[in-house]
């Protein structure tokens, strides 16, 4: 094994350690530390100085190595950001298809490079805005879609061929995803020309954020024929985002995110590889993360960067993939929505400039950073641009971004990069045992580990050894008056107009022809989407084709673990 | 005679899953010494009326982050007078705008807590303002 | 103290349980928990309407999926337009007092049905694997009209045999792979089942435990009243098809069972076995309770547990002392 130090400098590193710790232990009976644990967010202890002795273990060229290369640990990209920098992504919906429109054409012209599309509940549980489940919910908390011609109205004037748009949507991913390949095709785009990502990451919604609609098993089926048919006919498209931020938001620590991630990936393989017979270097290069960066700054570059190392790994040693592109761990980052506080919303920007430079120190593909008043309502237009003004000073104003991986070889930051991987290892090697994640997400694992930690977590803020300022310390009376977006009551009955009118003018009997397609596509195991694409086309809707899915698959319901 | 026990429901209506805050919640009650019923995620409100009526308890949390706060609270707190049963006090959290306190208020929601509330200022409201029905 | 209520409202009361009232109903139940004399006092008008219900009992580990059992059979007794009472209980905290009751999230389809009525009791301390009101909540549920009542136990696979006084069927609810048959009979479950169920059966080690079980059966020399425990395999919820059709069978089973006990005659004296548990219960009540509240009050209590710890006397002669004293 190659040593990280020479001998020499490891018999230098622990004597001069050791006298720094007898005059540490001198001093210190006159100048106690301040509390006698420190530790991460996750709670991860962190000792009070590292040293080479830390990563005496490490082999430079098996552990760390040079960007581009394996096993990017520092990046896949051998020019990093100097080639290209992150997708400035901001993650956007709201009210109607016109109203999101109106602001994605602003974002762009500010400077964003790419889209996100934020849904409202209806239509990522699978609903239509007319069902009774949607009553108050319509486009809320993101923009409602219900048929084609909305969707259509979604992407007026926006050009296809050249704009990336990430679609944040579960369920129904295969609906909306026919909707954007169908809108591509209306707008004379070929499905070879569009490029984005679907979320379409059904096992951390068991896990963590539970938009679920059809139990664990045929979810994971139909996100196997999507990453097929991407594989067969949409080349530019990321089928998947296997996604750790909601895993996080939802009360995880760092190591918890970052390993039922990768598990979570580790069983989308397997499943794809079992059911569909691809080989995977054919569609393994399409697979995308998201993660969240969280407050504690060295944890999530840490994080980020163990992610790449640890799916390198899998990907060549558990899977044998041979193509480079198939070991790269490409992800969007989220600054993190639950770090963020009601209570003087103004730190929030403070907050989210510090993640998103975590984000980008650990090497994110694309970001898109929380706005100031994201714990009180749909940003506003002002919140957002600040949001957005935040990565571009990062990228532009800071040269952050002037070299490659700039924390490598720092004695921290390899250290908790090694013990990030193998507390993640561990987790994944625990879910193996178990018998892969949807028997370990059956048997309440993943679930019950998330709520213990977000437990402890809110203990430690209520006893006060974790701090949140304005919430536990530097409490202020006085309330910080910020202007929060409006959504107008009068959206859900415009929608629900509009759906009418839809049904009205379509043929119906194509409408029944086509689901009647995909309900025998369900049964016999054919690939769902050309059947979606079909469907989408004579303007069924959102739930219509979902209402398939709960007829075949059967209905998934919360567990409630708690 | 055994110490009367508050009763809590911590129920999420609509249809976000976001159900982090509701469980920590249902744990809090619980160490505080309540008994509480979680219905767990995606509760139409006619449920959550039914169950609170059902179970008989003295409180109904909600939890909503997903912005639909304006109808489903109030459609609550309607469904229970409704069933004679607005004795029952209704509360909610999640993301809620200041602007739409008020309006919560004049529905019949008795308080509002949002992210970042103490668990110790919600337990502390409880023992303040619900004591455990006495007798029939 | 509230007054004792009036007449009239205590006639309404009862008319409105009988009439299925379920407000009135859960309003009762609470006040048994909280050991009213009032409920008590309702319980004594309540009684004599009692007896009409099938009581099933269902037990098993925690984890072996017994709350969503009961969802599934409520689905599949009201399809037969039978009223169903569900009964679930969690434990109780020992530290804090508190108690989170979430089987009946399982159950939750089934809320704005009004023929069904499902309430979830916490142990208060009970050992036992019951809540202490659990009986009187059967009786106030078998008034109102409940021709099924599902009562549901903590599920802690340690001693649950007191369901057996509650019910006239007992479903015990084993899941493979769990060491399960062992912590059951030690735990002396497995005479108390009238219907076994290996759930998640799709799992491995189901073969297994089929055959223990049927190994153990078959030692049995003789079954009360003929009926041989019969044995049903439960797939996976998720799969719609099949846990469906495996439902039906328990389903089936729970009304042979109880078909059984009326022709074998059993029946009587299931309902002996509970109204045994009752008296002595409502003795101890009734006689106990008062005597050591007011030992305690009165500080006679403290007093004793100091001569005992100094060895001047011991636990027997006081109790003979106390006997003589107070039940002249």
């Amino acid at each position: 094994m190659n040593m990280y130090f020479s001998k020499n400098t490891l018999d230098q590193s622990a004597r001069l350690t050791a006298n720094w710790e007898d005059e540490v232990r001198r001093s210190a009976e006159g100048n106690a530390e301040r509390k006698a644990r420190w530790s991460t967010v996750s709670d991860l202890e962190v000792k009070r100085l590292y040293t080479p002795e830390d990563i005496a273990e490490t082999d430079f060229a098996r552990d760390i190595g040079a960007p581009g290369a394996y096993p990017f640990l520092r990046g896949n990209q051998a020019t990093g950001y100097r080639g290209r920098c992150w997708t400035f992504r901001m993650f956007s919906g709201m009210g109607s298809a016109k109203d999101t429109n109106t602001r994605w054409r602003m974002l762009l012209k500010e400077g964003q490079t790419g889209l996100s599309t934020a849904f409202d509940f209806p239509t990522l549980m699978g609903y239509d805005s007319d069902s009774p489940k949607a009553r108050g919910e319509c486009g809320r908390c993101g923009v409602a879609i219900d048929t084609l011609d909305d969707f259509l109205s979604l992407m007026d004037g926006i050009p296809m061929d050249r704009v990336t748009t990430s679609m944040t949507i579960n369920p129904p991913a295969t609906a909306l995803w026919a909707m954007y390949c169908a809108a591509a095709e209306s707008n004379g785009v070929p499905l070879t020309k569009i490029g984005g990502t679907i979320q379409n990451d059904m096992l951390k919604e068991f896990i963590a954020q539970k938009t679920f609609m059809c139990p664990p098993e045929p979810s994971v089926r139909l996100i196997s024929d999507t990453v097929a048919f991407g594989t067969q006919h949409v080349p530019k498209w990321n089928t998947i985002s296997i996604s750790g931020y909601h895993i996080r938001e939802a009360g995880s620590t760092a190591v918890q995110e970052l390993a039922f991630t990768l598990r979570d990936g580790i069983e989308y393989v397997e499943d794809v590889i079992r059911r569909k017979g691809l080989d995977v270097d054919e569609f393994a290069p399409r697979l995308s993360f998201f993660f969240n960066a969280h407050i504690d700054f060295f944890e999530e570059i840490c994080k980020m960067r163990a992610a790449r190392r640890i799916w390198a790994r899998v990907m060549r040693d558990r899977f044998h993939a041979k193509n480079p592109r198939s070991l790269w761990m490409r992800f969007h980052t989220q600054t993190a929505g639950c770090s963020l506080t009601a209570q003087q919303p103004y730190n929030n920007v403070v907050r989210t400039a510090v993640e998103a430079l975590a984000a980008v120190l650990g090497g994110t593909q694309s970001l898109h950073t929380n706005s100031l008043d994201e714990v009180l309502c749909l940003p506003s237009d002002h919140a957002v641009e600040i949001a957005l003004r935040t990565q571009q000073i990062l990228a532009e104003e800071t040269g952050v971004a002037n070299t490659i991986d700039p924390l490598a070889g720092s004695y921290f930051v390899e250290s908790l990069t090694n013990r990030m991987e193998e507390g993640a290892l561990a987790y994944i090697e625990k879910i193996d045992g178990l018998g892969g994640m949807i028997a370990a997400i059956e048997k309440g694992f993943p679930q019950m580990e998330i709520a213990d930690a977000a437990y402890r977590f809110q203990q430690q803020i209520e006893a006060g050894e974790k701090v949140m300022i304005g919430v536990n310390k530097y409490e202020n009376a006085a309330k910080q008056e910020i202007p929060v977006l409006d959504i107008d009551e009068r959206i859900e009955e415009e929608q629900i107009a509009r759906l009418a009118e839809v049904k009205r003018k379509r043929d119906s009997r194509a409408v029944k022809r086509d689901l009647d397609a995909l309900k025998s596509a369900c049964k016999t195991g054919k690939n769902v989407m050309p059947f979606c694409i079909e469907a989408v086309k004579d303007r069924a809707t959102v739930q219509e084709i979902c209402d398939v899915y709960r007829e075949v698959f059967g209905e998934y319901r919360d567990p409630g673990l708690y | 005679m055994t110490e009367k026990k508050i009763r809590i429901m911590v129920a999420k209506p609509g249809l976000d899953g976001h159900d982090r805050g509701a469980r920590i919640l249902a744990r809090c009650f619980r160490d505080a010494g309540f008994e509480v019923i979680y219905t767990g995620c995606h509760q139409t409100p006619e449920q959550i009326a039914a169950t609170a009526i059902q179970e008989d308890v003295d409180l109904v949390g909600l939890s909503c982050l997903s912005g639909a706060h304006r109808y489903l609270f109030p459609r609550v707190v309607e469904l229970l007078k409704e069933q004679g049963a607005d004795d029952i006090v209704v509360i909610g959290g999640g993301i809620i705008p200041d602007q739409d306190f008020q309006t919560l208020y004049d529905a019949g929601i008795k308080a509002i807590f949002t992210p970042g509330s103490p668990l110790d200022t919600i337990v502390r409201w409880v023992r303040t303002n619900i004591r455990p029905r006495v007798n029939l | 103290m509230t007054q004792k209520p009036e007449e009239p409202e205590e006639r309404e009361q009862l008319q409105k349980i009988r009439a299925g009232d379920v407000r009135t109903a859960s309003r009762l139940i609470r006040n048994l928990e909280d050991e009213s004399p009032e409920a008590r006092n309702a319980m004594k008008r309540i009684f004599p309407y009692t007896g009409r219900a099938h009581v099933v009992g269902i037990t098993g580990s925690p984890g072996a999926g017994k709350s969503t059992l009961v969802d599934a059979l409520i689905a599949s007794f009201r399809k037969q337009r039978k009223g169903v009472g569900v009964l679930a209980v969690d434990p109780t905290s020992p530290f804090t007092g508190g108690a989170i009751l979430g089987d009946r999230i399982r159950m939750q389809r089934h809320a704005e049905d009004p023929g069904v009525f499902v309430r979830s009791l916490a142990t208060r301390g009970a050992l036992g694997g019951l809540s202490k009101a659990v009986g009187d909540a059967v009786h106030v549920m078998d008034v109102m009209g409940k021709e099924l009542i599902l009562v549901e136990t903590v599920g802690t696979g340690q001693q649950e045999v007191e369901i057996i006084n509650h019910s006239h069927t007992v479903i015990v609810v084993l899941v493979p792979g769990m060491g399960d048959e062992i912590q059951a009979i030690k735990a002396g479950i497995m005479e108390i089942a009238d219907i076994f169920v290996i759930n998640k059966a799709d799992r491995d080690g189901s073969h297994q435990l089929l055959n223990e079980l049927m190994a153990m059966l078959n030692m049995v020399p003789e079954f009360p009243g003929g009926w041989r425990p019969p044995v049903i395999r439960i797939g996976n919820c998720f799969d719609p098809g099949p846990f469906a059709e495996s439902l039906g069978e328990l389903a089936a089973a729970i009304n042979d069972h109880y078909r059984s006990l009326v022709e074998t005659d059993l029946l009587g004296d299931r309902m002996k076995r509970k109204t045994m548990v009752e008296i002595h219960e409502a003795l101890r009540d009734a006689i106990l309770a008062p005597i050591l509240k007011e030992m305690t009050e009165s500080g006679e209590m403290e007093e004793i547990a100091g001569r005992l710890l100094r060895k001047e006397t011991d636990p027997y002669t006081i109790a003979e002392e106390v006997a003589r004293r107070r039940l002249k």
